[in-house]
This record gives structure tokens, sequence and C-alpha cells, in this order.
């Protein structure tokens, strides 16, 4: 039972980066094409540097909880995905001090190099994180000492760049509607545009990659077993179609809200379906990683749940708190009286 | 080369350049947080001014060090995996717990610090760099209750072929990690006050902003000297504990071969690792070493020989690490008490103000050193007398890892260099002039 309520908290943990990353991360990647002046570019910044770290933070507790739940899992996976992690964690690295760097100097040559580095380091982690979780959805092969029998190009089969185009769109997405909150005339209207714009192109991965999953993965056993668990997919594509409804009535908020709940449930779609396998072997099904052989003791999980229920719902506060702190809409006074400090 | 020496390379270069970074951003945040308070009170904009200044220095190693951190804990899964997975029922936990209960904390009020000057009142702004200052402190305190755990380990048993965890207060109480959490806290604070005289002694060397740089260079110093002193004493009981817990380390540290008793403390020896002796040795004190160790001149301390080859540390690099961080440690004790003799007069010291200034780098020097005792006296155990670094690797290819070594270098030395070139400037920069921008509260 306790490795079943952690394998829910892993997927949601994920989940939950996805959809507080996958905004600034699909932001950053499509900067270029919405910030036309310097004024515009610090705006767009702004809208993000008070929020990327506390939302890598995530990502840190999903990596940190997959080694504490799953150690095995933790394991086979990482040392598994060597270089897709490497290549991640290195685009992350870019794009955090990028925040820290890029107003430091004033010469438009230093901040053109840090926007680059924006841009990479957003595009990438969003495109091989849908890789990765693409090919955990299908499986991956790792032979019965728990070794990765392939390369990285191995992850770039056709399924698995569907996964990463799949996720780097929707975060773009998801980024444009965020700075639709957060601005105001014209590049609120370029950010809402390129939502629209984009929006079409999610559609028709979802699609593809929905029924993908029926042909590549074993995603929908569990479903045909319970198909009362279909309303996980069904959220999806409904929050998928109000968000395009959000966007036609200007509700940037709800619209963000709801390709917020795109994220989560379609990655929920893809973990529900995995269970009760983390990382299925596609050499062979004895050779999965499951959470029947790769949870931690009972003592470490039930700590761990312990602190989980204690302090998550204290994060889940203060961070609601922060966003709140920041919600209205930035104006050039502000971002200029910020610059100084 | 084969994948266990460069995973070994690859993490130390991670840990080395992510320490350059996490030292300052654990105690300068406790300076800010006395400043911002002390503003408050008083409202002297001098500890305004000294915040937002400090501020910024703190910004941009945090992130340096928040970005570097990302990939230790991610590399014990791609570089270590047979550790992850051997002890992970623990060490993962201990990690996991880290991240909930300190980085949230910590990323979220540094944010809300950064950027809510003009939202928050001057007292809740205040309280937000307490809260960064108390969740970086609080991580340092996990993270190295994990680490202890890999020199000390406790609370466990070996059960389906893994170490799982039997006791977790056992884990989080044990003496030893409050140990390893006192000696690093420590020494991070010397280095927060020395990086924080040193740039004020540039400036009060030239006569700019004497009387805000006066005030830093009083509260770098006030911190750096009680810990100067505290990391002395501490680290004397610490020692005393590794001679118990780790006696090969201890017998690595002072290039001691033969178990003796009364066996001496010697001033000056080059240690021979092939010949098993040490060449050159003068300056015997006989006992002290005993005594140092075990608080009894009689007491016998392990030798070297004791172990087989196989089982000990690399001792050259041990030994002159352990040398290079105590005679620093005094050295920080000497500096910080004539700073406190020439505390009213320090426009007036030229000469101790370029000492301190030159001084900056020292204390950098001495915590990597620190941790070359902690991490390789622990050889060839990844964690002591349970599992060996050999036996820890990951299972992929030499050729990855090489890539990877690479590219770590390069993207890290970049890095540092671009961080160390911002700090620099912004430090000689100097602070915002007066009057310093009102915020929320005093409109």
């Amino acid at each position: 039972m306790l490795e079943i309520i952690w394998f829910v908290l892993w997927g949601v943990l994920w989940a939950a980066y996805f959809m507080l990353d996958g905004y600034d991360l699909g932001l950053g990647t499509v900067m270029p094409a919405l910030a036309k002046t310097e004024d515009d570019r610090k705006l767009v910044y702004r809208s993000m540097s008070p929020f990327w770290d506390g939302n890598e933070v995530w990502l840190i507790t999903a990596g940190g909880v997959t080694f504490a739940a799953f150690p095995a899992t933790y394991a086979v996976l990482f040392s598994g995905l060597y270089t897709p992690l490497m290549l991640i964690l290195f685009a992350l690295i870019l794009r955090g001090v990028t925040f820290a760097f890029r107003g430091k100097i004033d010469d438009p040559k230093w901040r053109a190099i840090w926007d680059l580095c924006l841009v990479l380091g957003s595009f990438l982690p969003a495109l091989l994180f849908g890789v990765a979780f693409a090919n955990i959805f299908k499986g991956l092969p790792i032979d019965g000492e728990g070794i990765f029998q392939g390369t990285l190009f191995t992850l770039l089969n056709p399924y698995g760049l569907t996964g990463g185009l799949l996720f780097a769109t929707i975060f773009a997405m998801h980024g444009c509607l965020w700075l639709t909150t957060k601005s105001a005339g014209e590049l609120q209207a370029r950010a809402g545009a390129l939502a629209k714009k984009i929006w079409p192109v999610v559609l028709l991965l979802a699609v593809i990659f929905l029924l993908a999953s029926q042909r590549v993965t074993n995603l929908y056993d569990n479903y045909l077993a319970r198909p009362v668990l279909f309303l996980i997919p069904l959220t999806a594509v409904f929050a998928l179609l109000a968000t395009r409804v959000f966007m036609a009535l200007g509700s940037w908020w709800k619209a963000w809200m709801a390709s917020a709940l795109t994220i989560v449930s379609t990655t929920m779609f893809g973990v529900v379906g995995l269970f009760p396998n983390l990382i299925p072997s596609s050499l062979d099904p004895a050779f999965s990683m499951t959470v029947a052989n790769s949870a931690s003791s009972p003592l470490t999980l039930k700590i761990m749940l312990v602190v989980a229920l204690t302090f998550v719902p204290l994060v889940i506060a203060y961070q609601v708190w922060a966003h709140f702190l920041f919600k209205d809409s930035l104006t050039d006074d502000e971002v200029a009286y910020e610059e100084g400090h | 080369m084969d994948v266990l020496l460069l995973s070994r390379l690859q993490f130390a270069a991670a840990t080395f350049f992510h320490f350059l970074f996490v030292p300052l951003t654990l105690g300068l945040s406790l300076l800010i947080a006395i400043m911002e308070t002390i503003y408050v009170r008083t409202g002297d904009q001098d500890y305004l001014r000294g915040a937002k200044f400090w501020g910024k220095i703190f910004l941009i190693n945090f992130a340096v060090g928040v970005v570097t951190g990302i990939t230790l804990e991610f590399q014990f899964g791609t570089n270590w995996s047979r550790y992850s997975r051997y002890v992970g029922d623990i060490f993962g936990s201990l990690l996991a717990i880290e991240a909930t209960l300190a980085f949230f904390l910590e990323s979220t009020f540094l944010a809300v610090w950064a950027f809510g000057w003009k939202r928050l009142s001057p007292k809740a702004h205040a309280a937000c760099i307490w809260m960064v200052a108390l969740a970086s402190n609080l991580s340092a305190l996990w993270i190295l209750i994990a680490n202890a755990w890999m020199q000390h380990p406790v609370g466990y048993a070996i059960r389906n072929g893994r170490a799982e965890l039997e006791n977790f207060w056992a884990v989080v109480s044990q003496g030893f990690a409050w140990q390893i959490f006192f000696h690093t806290i420590s020494g991070a604070y010397i280095l927060s006050g020395f990086v924080v005289m040193g740039i004020s002694a540039y400036h009060l060397l030239r006569r700019n902003e004497t009387a805000f740089f006066t005030k830093s260079f009083r509260l770098g110093l006030t911190l750096a000297l009680i810990f100067s002193f505290a990391e002395v004493i501490q680290g004397h009981i610490h020692g005393a504990e590794v001679a118990k817990i780790q006696p090969a380390k201890l017998a690595a540290m002072e290039a001691l071969w033969d178990t003796q008793a009364n066996a001496p403390q010697t001033l000056f020896l080059i240690p021979d690792e092939k010949n098993e002796r040490n060449l050159m040795e003068f300056g015997k004190i006989p006992g002290a070493l005993s005594m140092l160790a075990f608080h009894d001149p009689q007491a016998e301390v392990k030798g070297l020989k004791a172990f087989p080859p196989e089982d000990r540390p690399p001792v050259t690099l041990t030994f002159v690490a352990f040398r290079v961080m105590v005679g620093l440690g005094f050295l920080f004790m000497l500096l910080t008490f004539i700073g406190f003799l020439r505390r009213n007069k320090l426009e007036d010291s030229p000469l101790f103000l370029k000492v301190m200034l030159w001084s900056m780098p020292l204390p950098y020097i001495a915590l990597q050193a620190g941790w070359i005792v902690t991490e390789v006296g622990r050889q060839p155990w990844i964690v002591y007398g349970v599992m060996k670094t050999k036996d820890a690797v990951s299972p992929v290819a030499a050729s990855q890892v090489g890539i990877s070594l690479m590219a770590f270098v390069v993207v890290y030395a970049i890095l540092g260099v671009v961080a160390f070139y911002l700090v620099r400037r912004i430090a000689i920069q100097g602070p915002e002039p007066l009057p310093v921008p009102v915020s929320k509260g005093e409109v």
C-alpha cells in the first residue's frame, strides 16, 4: 500500500514540475519571437525571475523522491539515460545562470549571449524530458542487471520524438499564456496570438501521441481493466479544448490554468498507465523496474510520507502566496526600479 | 582511463566547484539578515544599502550554487548507480528531505526578498531574508547528515541485498553528523566574514564610503572572529571523533605508519607512500598525537600498516590537505584577533587592511582542503566499512563519462570566470549612493 501511495506521489511530483517549470521553459523557448524590444525582453525575464528557481526545486524533489522511494529505479533510470540527463543538466545550468548574469552588464552583445543561453537552456530540457518520458512509457532496453542496452539514438525513435515535440510545444503554449497574465498591450497581444497559433499543433501532436501510445506502449492495459481511469486522458483532452475556449474569450488566467491541467493530466495519463512498472523493460517484462522490486523499505517510505504530508502542503501554501504577491501585471516602472537592485 | 577514475574526477570537480559558491551563501545570508534587521530597528540607511549591496553578491553566488547543486544530486544516479541502489533507502531519503524542507523555503523566500522590496513592509521583508538564512543552513544540516552517514554509517541493517533503514533517529542524531555540521558551517561563516572584510578593506584603503564599509567590516569581523576560535576548539573535538571512528583516516592525516603508544606529533615530514615510511621527519613531540587524539599521552594510535594496503586512503594528499587546513585555521584566529584589536582604527591600519584584502582566497583553500581530508581520507570506502568506491560506480561507458567530464570542466570554467568577474565588478562598484529609494511602509 505504501509503495502504491509513493508511486502516485512520484507521478504527481513530476507532473507538478512539468506544470510549473513548463511555463518558464516554454516562455524561454519562444522569448525571441515575442519580445521585440529590450523593454519587452526585460519584462519577459521579470515575469519568470521570481519563480524559475522555486519551480526547479520541484525537479530536485522529484529526483530526490525517485532516489528515496524507488532507489533501484533511480539507479537504473539515471545511469541508463546518462547522456540525455547530462544534456538536460547543462541546459538547466545555462538557463539558471542567465537570470543571474544577464542584467549585470549593460551591453547588447552581453545580453544577446544570455538570450541565446535562455532559449537553448529552455528548449533542450523541454524536448528531452518529453523524449525521456515517452521512452519510459514505451519501455527502455534494460537487461536483467538493470543495465541500459542502448544509446542516445535508441531514445530518438518516432514515438520518443513525438513525446519530445509534444512537451516542447505544450510548454511553449503554456509559457505564452503565462506572459499574457503578466503583460499588457502589444506584448500581451503577441503572446496571446502565438498561443493561439501553437494550440492546433499541440492538439495534433496530442492526438498522434494518444493514438501511437495504443500501438507502441502497454499504457492502455490499465485503462481497459478499469475504464473509470479513462477520466484522466479525457480530462487532458477537455482541458486542452478549454484552453482554446478561454483564449478566445481572452480569459488569460483561466487559459493558463487549463493548460496547466492539460500538462498534469497528460503526465498522469502516462504514469497511471505504467503502473505497476516505473520503467518497463522492452527486452523482457521480467526485467522491468516495478513498484514491488524497486521500492524502499516500509520504514523509509513511512518516514518520507510523514515528511511529505507535513511539509508539501506548507510548500504549496507559501509558493501560492508568493505567486499571489507578484500576480499583477508588470509595469515598466517596476521593472526599471528592480533593474537597479 | 577507466570509468571509476573518470567518475571520481567528475564528482570531485563538480563538488569542488559547487563548494566554491555555497559557503559564502551560508554566512552572507546571515549577515544580510542582521544588516536588514539593524536597518529596520534603527533606520540607519547604511544597513539598508548594505543588505542591498551584499545581496547582489549573494544572488550571483546563490544562482551558481543552485544550478551546480542539481548536477550533484543527479550524479549519484548517473555515475554512482550501484551506490544509489545499495544505500538509497537511507541516503536518498535524506536528500529528498533536504529538498522538501530547505530548498523550497530558500528559493521561494529569496525570490520574494529580491523582488519584494516594494510589496512588503520592511519587517516582513527582513523576515524573508531570515527565512533564507534559516533554510540555507537547514539544507547544509541535511546534506551533512547524509555525508556523515557515509563517514560513519549507523541505524541501518543489511537486508534484501542492500542497506535498509532501521533507526532514523540514530541517523539524524548521531554526534558525528553534528560535528561535521558545526565544523562545515563554522568554516562557511569564517569564509563569509573574510569575504566581507576583504571587499570592505578594498574600499577602506581607497577611503571610499568609509562609514558604510567600516560597519560591514565590523560585522564580518565579528562573525569570523567568533567562528575562527570556535572552529579550532570544535575541530579538535571533531578530530578526536575521527580518531575513534575512522582510524585509517587519522593515520593518513598524520602520516603515521606504525601503531604505537605515546604517538608523537611530527611538525615536519614528507610521506613516502611507496616505501611505507616518511622522509625527513623532524620536530617530533612525543605523546602529542596520542594526547590530541585520545586525551591520553600513553594511548595507542593505529598506524597505516595496521590496515592492508588496499584499505588505506591516499596518504600524501590527505596529510598535506590536513596540514593546510589546520595551519590556515590558526592563521584565521590570529588575523581576526588582530582585527579585534584594530576594530576602532581600521582606517589607520592600511597594512592590516591590505593583508585582509589578500586573505580572501585563504578560507576557500581551507574549506576545500577540509573536504579533501574528509572525502579522500575516507577512501577506499564510499560508505566507511560498508561499501567500497570501486563497487559503487555506474555500469556506463567510460567514453560517456569522459565526454561529460570534459563538458563539466569547460562549462564550469566559463561559469567560474564569469561569476568571478561579475562579483568583482559589483564589489568594486560599491553600494548604491544615498539616498536609497524608499520601500513600502515608509511612503
